[in-house]
């Protein structure tokens, strides 16, 4: 080849350059649309048919749970009639949870989460959640068989009568909707899992609080072993704990974050209500408790059937058999009872606990929010 | 008329005109809606049970002059037959009903501030009712005969239609009664 036929060096570098840029183009273009459409593929169809299918059990005949997966438990746990619950997390390898928003955690895709209910010793059904590539929860319940050796997927429309409590009352497995009509009034979704139920300064009052499986699961575990990340550091420094004016009021106004505030908050969308009973992470205005500011001496809206004329407040102070909070938690008719769904059997040791602080509050109390903390305890 | 006269009025129509047609384009757009969700309403049976009956010429009919108020709050209606044998649910005239679930009354879906179901309602909650059978979505279960489990298939649009749509009616007071579950009756 002779000077003018050879290509020049800076010609040939052209052509390698524009080569490897194609290439490089098309690796980007094709990596691209594959992650797209990566994250937009939903992890799978439907629920499997079986409990182990979800991946839960290393051996479900001996419910030996997967080692991968992490057992936890909320300070404050929900009241579901007494059952004994157990709860596992399970998160896709090298994905953490998003905790800069501390109110609201965001999941990876992938994210699966169990509990498992216990009545006289026996399992129940065990609930499962899973994050799909779309962005969206899946739900689904498994009721398990006689002999405790799997569960079954339970239709859309939940199941009677699961376990018999005596006096006509039966645990009622969840419909999908009743599952969503109480998880979508939060924008994470997930209950139970979040800044205030793992704090390392966990509630020694807390109502029906449960002792901390292995392998102790609370922030500061998952922020060590890089599954929540962004975690505002402060709470890692100051661990949160509900500023209540006693230890009673802490574990009473715990009680409510872990069984009302799901609904009952200033993110979902019952927030026109102006009803708040979570506590957050955020600094509230003047510091105050939003259960404080928002149902002491706070009027009802609207009507409740067969609400007495003689109880007009969310919580008026020193009165419980007026407070209308106390009245819904203490009834199981269908039409007034708080919470709506999940319960035929009323707490007591609530009832009396959240009774006994009402009792306690200083009487009268400055009704505008704007005021701060609105009620002392005596 | 100086230069800059003519260069400022220019500009204000310039801006104007696009911001009117703006304007004009969602008006006409919501007034799209309020019209579809007035299609459903009349379509899928709102009336039925939520507007009160009147005796006409050729029987009962629609009572428009209380429409979509629910069962009148001075309507006392006496308890319901004991169901026997295939008859399970009674209605006392449409706006009553009595089953195996108790007694239940259709809802005033007006406006009014003071007795109206929806008063409290966002357009999420009204889908999510809708979608879940329970009020504002979240709440106390919605009773028969409402058939939202066959609304419940609607699309948001059109469930964001029909709340359109309600919001502006004429608003009726009218308190409907609680309902009375059985075994409380």
């Amino acid at each position: 080849m002779d000077e003018a036929t050879r290509p020049a060096q800076s010609d040939i570098r052209k052509r390698r350059t524009g080569r490897w840029g194609a290439m490089i183009g098309v690796a980007l273009a094709v990596a691209f649309l594959g992650g797209a459409a990566l994250a937009r593929k939903p992890v799978s169809k439907s629920p499997p048919e079986l409990l182990h299918e979800t991946g839960l059990y290393a051996d479900v005949e001996r419910h030996q749970i997967d080692p991968q997966h992490l057992e936890f438990s909320p300070q404050y746990p929900l009241w579901s009639d007494g059952a004994v619950k157990r709860r596992w997390i399970s998160l896709p390898a090298r994905a953490a949870i998003d905790g800069s928003n501390p109110d609201v955690w965001v999941f990876p895709v992938g994210t699966r989460f169990w509990k498992e209910f216990s009545f006289g010793g026996r399992r129940i059904e065990t609930r499962y959640m899973e994050r799909q590539g779309d962005g969206t929860w899946r739900y689904a319940t498994y009721a398990w068989n006689e002999d405790q050796t799997e569960a079954r997927l339970v239709s859309e429309k939940g199941r009677p009568k699961a376990f018999d409590f005596g006096g006509g009352r039966s645990h009622f497995i969840p419909s999908i909707d009743d599952c969503k009509s109480c998880h979508r009034g939060h924008p994470a979704e997930v209950l139970g899992f979040g800044t205030l139920q793992l704090s390392p300064a966990r509630d020694p009052n807390a109502i029906h609080g449960e002792p901390m499986p292995a392998p102790g699961v609370d922030l500061g575990y998952l922020v060590e072993n890089k599954l929540l990340k962004r975690l505002p550091r402060a709470l890692l420094k100051k661990p949160p704990v509900i500023d209540g004016a006693t230890p009673a009021e802490r574990a009473v106004l715990g009680y409510l974050h872990g069984n009302c505030s799901h609904c009952h908050n200033d993110a979902g969308s019952m927030r026109n209500l102006g009803f708040s009973l979570q506590h957050v992470q955020r600094p509230a205005r003047n510091r105050a408790e939003r259960a404080i500011a928002t149902a002491v001496g706070q009027p009802v809206r609207g009507h409740v059937p067969g609400q007495a004329p003689d109880a007009k407040l969310r919580i008026e102070p020193g009165q419980p058999e007026r407070s209308v909070l106390l009245r819904r938690m203490s009834s199981r008719n269908p039409l007034v009872q708080m919470p709506p769904v999940g319960t035929v059997v009323p707490d007591d040791e609530a009832i009396r606990l959240v009774a006994q602080w009402i009792r306690d509050l200083e009487s009268p109390v400055p009704s505008a929010e704007a005021s701060g903390k609105s009620a002392q305890t005596k | 008329m100086k230069i800059s006269r003519i260069v400022l009025l220019a500009a204000a129509v310039a801006i104007s005109v696009p911001a009117a047609a703006v304007a004009q384009s969602k008006k006409s757009a919501k007034n799209a809606q309020v019209k579809r969700g007035e299609y459903l309403v009349n379509s899928v049976g709102c009336h039925d049970c939520h507007t009160p009956m009147k005796m006409g010429a050729n029987g009962p009919e629609p009572d428009m002059t209380r429409m979509l108020s629910g069962h009148p709050q001075d309507m006392q209606v006496p308890p319901a037959p004991a169901s026997s044998g295939p008859w399970v649910i009674h209605a006392a005239p449409l706006t009553a009903w009595s089953g195996p679930w108790g007694l239940s009354f259709a809802a005033n879906l007006t406006p009014d501030p003071e007795t109206g179901v929806l008063r409290d309602f966002t357009e999420q909650q009204f889908i999510q009712a809708i979608r879940t059978g329970k009020h504002q979505g979240q709440g106390r279960p919605i009773l028969p005969p409402m058939p939202w489990p066959a609304f419940k298939n609607m699309t948001d649009a059109d469930l964001k239609a029909i709340f359109a749509y309600l919001r502006q009616i004429p608003p009726i007071k009218n308190k409907v009664p609680d309902p009375v579950l059985a075994g409380a009756q």
